[in-house]
C-alpha cells in the first residue's frame, strides 16, 4: 500500500468551477477536505467606497454590477433604502413593473444557476437549454432599459420609464434568411406584455425539460444527495438566506414575510427542502422558477388593465420632460440641479432587504443629510454562503467541493463588492 | 414609526433598562445602541429571550463617523467661482498630505467608529439594529460576537479589513477583501479614494511593481447639505393626488 501524505491544495482563483475568482486553500487527506480556506476578494472594487463619493441616483448602475446575473434586483434594494429614508412610494403600476422584473430577474439568474451547476458537475447539456431561455429574457431587460445587462431601470420614485409597446425586430441577412427571421420575431409582433405572455406559456415546459434531464438522472442524484448537508439550525446561525435556508426546511422569505411592494397582492408558495443537501436546493430553485412564472402572469394581467403613471411627479427626485424643459424655465432648473448635485436624503439610517434570487440582499444607508451617501453597506446574500464552504465541505471529497460551490449559486462580483 | 417597531422599542427599553445607551425608533426601524462592555451580555440576551428571539445576525457594518455631517460646499451663497471650483475634498489627500484643516468641520458628538449589527428573528418576524461604538478612536476595539452568532465570523474580518476596527475575541481577524500584504484600511474617511499606491509593470525591472498614484484625487460632485429640501410628508401627498401622465423623464 502507498503511504498518502497530507497535502495543501489551491483551488483556483483561475478555475472554471471556481464561478469567477475564487481561491481556495484545501488541506486534504488523500482526497478528503480537512479544512477549506477561502481567500476572497479578487474582484473587490470598493463599491461602498464608490458608492459615498457619487450622488445617490449616480450610483444605480453600481448596484447592477454587484450581482451580475441578477441585476434589478440588486438595483431594487438600493433604491427600497433611498425611498423608505425619503418616505415616498412609488404609483401602484412602478410596483408592478418592479414586482414583474424582480421575477423576470429570478429566472435568469436560476436558468445561469443551472446552467453552471450542471457544467461542474458532469452535465453539458442543460447548460445549452437554459441559455436559450436566458436570450429571451435579456430581450426584455433590453427593450425596457435598453440594455442586455446593466439596466439601471429602477429610480427612486419608480422605474425609468413605462413598457415598451413595441419591440425590435430582428432583420434578414446574408447569414439568415427571410423564413428563419420571421420565426424569431414571431413572438415579437405585440407589445413587450404579448412578448412575456408568450413567454410564460412556454417556459413551463422548458422546466419540464430541465427536470427530465436531471432530476431523476442517476448520475446527477449521485453528485448532489446527501453532499452538504446544512441543519436548520445552523443555517441560521451562519445566517444563510434564500434557497440555502429554504433548502434546509426553514420556511422563509421576505416575499411572503415581510412583502415589500406588491407582493402581498400575489398568490404563491414557498418551496422548501427537507434534508439541506445540494439536491433539495436544487429542487427549490426550480420550484421557485415555476412560482416566478406564476408571479409574472399575474402581473401580466395586471398591468394590461391598469395603465397609468409609472413614476412619481416630483422633480426635485425625478427630471421632467424633454419636451416641458424646452418650453419651462422652472423644468429646466430642475433638470441642472439634479443632474449636477442630485438630491439630499434627510439625515437617519435606513436597511431595506429584498428577496434576491440569491437569498436576503440589503442594503444599509446612513445618511447625514447629503446628496451623496454617508455610508452604503451592501449586505450580499453570497458572502454569508460563502463563509460557510468550510463547514459544507468539511469531510467531503474534492470533488465535492465544486457541488458544494455550485449549490451555494456564487456570484463574485457581490461577495467581493 | 410604525406600532409595531414602536412596540418593540418599548419592550428592548423596558427589558435592558439603563444598561442600553440609546433606543432609536425611525422609520419603522429600531436601533439601539449599546456600550462596547455590554454588548455580549446583550447580544446573547436578544439571541436567547423568548421574547426577542434574534437567531440571525444578517449583517455587521462598520461606520467611521470622521466627516459626519460636513460639507464640501464651503459658500454660503453663489459665487463667480461657480459651483464645483475651489472646493475642497471632505477627504484625505493622497500619501498623507492633509487637506483635512480645510474642510469645514463640524464638532462630532459621538466617537469615530462604530460597529452596526443587523439582526433578523425569524420566529417573531422582526428585525432589530445593534449599534456599538468603539471607546478608543486611535485603538478601536470592540468585543466579537462570534460566539453568539457563527455568521459573524466574516463579517468581522471585514470590518477589520475595511475599518481597521479589532475585534476582541475573533479566533482568526485577518484581512478578508484587500489584496496580501496591503497597507492601511481603505474605508476610513481619510483613506483616499484613489488609494495609495499603483501597480504598474516596470520593463527595466522586468517585474510588477508598486508605486505612489499618479492621479491626483479629485471631487466631481460636491458634498452639499441641503437641510429640508426633501420634505416626507409633502412628497406623500404629490404620491396620493397621482397624476394621470406616465413621466418619461430622460
Amino acid at each position: 500500500m502507498p503511504e498518502i501524505h497530507n497535502y495543501t491544495l489551491n483551488f483556483g482563483p483561475q478555475h472554471p468551477a471556481a464561478h469567477g475568482v475564487l481561491r481556495l486553500v484545501l488541506e486534504m487527506d488523500g482526497e478528503v477536505i480537512e479544512r477549506a480556506d477561502p481567500h476572497i476578494g479578487l474582484l473587490h472594487r470598493g463599491t461602498e467606497k464608490l458608492a459615498e463619493n457619487k450622488p445617490y441616483n449616480q450610483s444605480i448602475g453600481y448596484m447592477d454590477r454587484l450581482d451580475y446575473v441578477s441585476m434589478m434586483v440588486n438595483e431594487h434594494g438600493y433604491v427600497l433604502a433611498m425611498e423608505k429614508l425619503l418616505g415616498i412610494v412609488p404609483p401602484l403600476r412602478a410596483q408592478y413593473i418592479r414586482v414583474l422584473f424582480d421575477e423576470i430577474t429570478r429566472l435568469l439568474n436560476h436558468l445561469l444557476w443551472l446552467g453552471a451547476h450542471g457544467l461542474d458537475i458532469g452535465a453539458m447539456t442543460i447548460f445549452l437549454y437554459t441559455f436559450r431561455e436566458r436570450e429571451d429574457l435579456m430581450d426584455c431587460y433590453e427593450a425596457v432599459s435598453g440594455t442586455r445587462m446593466h439596466a439601471t431601470y429602477y429610480r427612486p420614485g419608480g422605474v425609468y420609464r413605462d413598457l415598451p409597446d413595441v419591440l425590435p425586430q430582428y432583420q434578414p441577412s446574408k447569414w439568415h434568411s427571410r423564413k428563419e427571421v420571421d420565426k424569431k420575431n414571431a413572438d415579437r409582433q405585440g407589445s413587450l406584455l404579448d412578448f412575456i405572455e408568450a413567454f410564460t406559456d412556454r417556459f413551463p415546459g422548458c422546466v419540464d425539460e430541465y427536470e427530465t434531464l436531471l432530476t431523476d438522472n442517476r448520475i446527477w442524484k449521485q453528485r448532489t444527495v446527501g453532499i452538504g448537508v446544512v441543519s436548520p439550525e445552523r443555517a441560521l446561525q451562519l445566517g444563510f438566506s434564500g434557497p440555502m435556508l429554504r433548502g434546509s426546511g426553514v420556511e422563509w422569505d421576505l416575499r411572503k414575510k415581510q412583502p415589500y411592494e406588491v407582493y402581498d397582492r400575489i398568490r404563491f408558495d414557498i418551496p422548501v427542502g427537507r434534508t439541506g443537501d445540494c439536491y433539495d436546493r436544487y429542487l427549490v430553485r426550480i420550484e421557485e422558477m415555476r412560482q416566478s412564472n406564476r408571479i409574472i402572469r399575474q402581473c401580466i394581467e395586471w398591468l394590461r388593465a391598469n395603465p397609468g403613471p409609472v413614476m412619481v411627479e416630483d422633480h426635485k427626485l425625478v427630471p421632467p420632460r424633454r419636451e416641458e424643459m424646452k418650453a419651462d424655465m422652472e423644468a429646466l432648473i430642475y433638470h441642472f440641479k439634479l443632474f449636477t448635485e442630485g438630491f439630499c436624503i434627510p439625515a437617519g439610517e435606513a436597511y431595506a432587504a429584498v428577496e434576491h434570487p440569491k437569498g436576503e440582499f440589503g442594503v444599509y444607508l446612513v445618511s447625514d443629510g447629503a446628496n451623496k451617501p454617508y455610508r452604503l453597506k451592501v449586505r450580499a446574500p453570497g458572502f454569508a454562503h460563502l463563509s460557510a464552504i468550510d463547514e459544507m465541505t468539511r469531510g467531503h471529497m474534492l470533488a465535492d467541493v465544486v457541488a458544494v460551490i455550485g449549490t451555494q449559486d456564487i456570484v463574485f462580483g457581490e461577495i467581493d463588492r | 414609526m410604525s406600532a409595531l417597531s414602536r412596540q418593540l422599542a418599548e419592550q428592548i427599553t423596558q427589558h435592558f433598562g439603563d444598561r442600553l445607551s440609546a433606543v432609536v425608533d425611525a422609520v419603522g426601524e429600531v436601533t439601539v445602541e449599546v456600550p462596547c462592555a455590554e454588548l455580549v451580555a446583550v447580544a446573547t440576551a436578544l439571541r436567547d429571550e423568548a421574547s426577542f428571539h434574534f437567531e440571525v445576525l444578517i449583517d455587521v457594518c462598520g461606520v467611521d463617523y470622521l466627516h459626519y455631517g460636513s460639507d464640501e460646499w464651503a459658500t454660503e451663497e453663489s459665487s463667480s467661482s461657480g459651483f464645483s471650483r475651489g472646493v475642497n475634498a471632505a477627504e484625505a489627500g493622497r500619501m498623507g498630505v492633509d487637506t483635512r484643516d480645510l474642510v469645514v468641520e463640524r464638532p462630532r458628538s459621538t466617537r469615530r467608529f462604530a460597529a452596526v449589527y443587523q439582526l433578523l428573528s425569524i420566529r417573531n418576524n422582526r428585525r432589530l439594529r445593534l449599534k456599538v461604538f468603539a471607546p478608543d478612536d486611535d485603538l478601536p476595539v470592540i468585543p466579537s460576537v462570534i460566539g453568539v452568532w457563527s455568521s459573524a465570523n466574516w463579517y468581522e474580518r471585514e470590518a477589520f479589513d475595511l475599518f481597521g476596527i479589532l475585534f476582541d475575541g475573533h479566533p482568526d481577524l485577518r484581512r478578508l477583501l484587500t489584496d496580501y500584504g496591503f497597507v492601511g484600511h481603505p474605508f476610513r474617511k481619510d483613506f483616499p479614494l484613489t488609494g495609495n499606491v499603483e501597480v504598474i509593470y516596470d520593463a527595466e525591472k522586468k517585474r510588477v511593481v508598486y508605486q505612489p498614484v499618479s492621479i491626483e484625487p479629485r471631487v466631481l460632485v460636491p458634498k452639499v447639505i441641503r437641510a429640508g429640501q426633501v420634505e416626507s410628508v409633502d412628497l406623500m401627498q404629490v404620491v396620493q393626488a397621482a397624476p394621470d401622465a406616465a413621466v418619461n423623464g430622460d
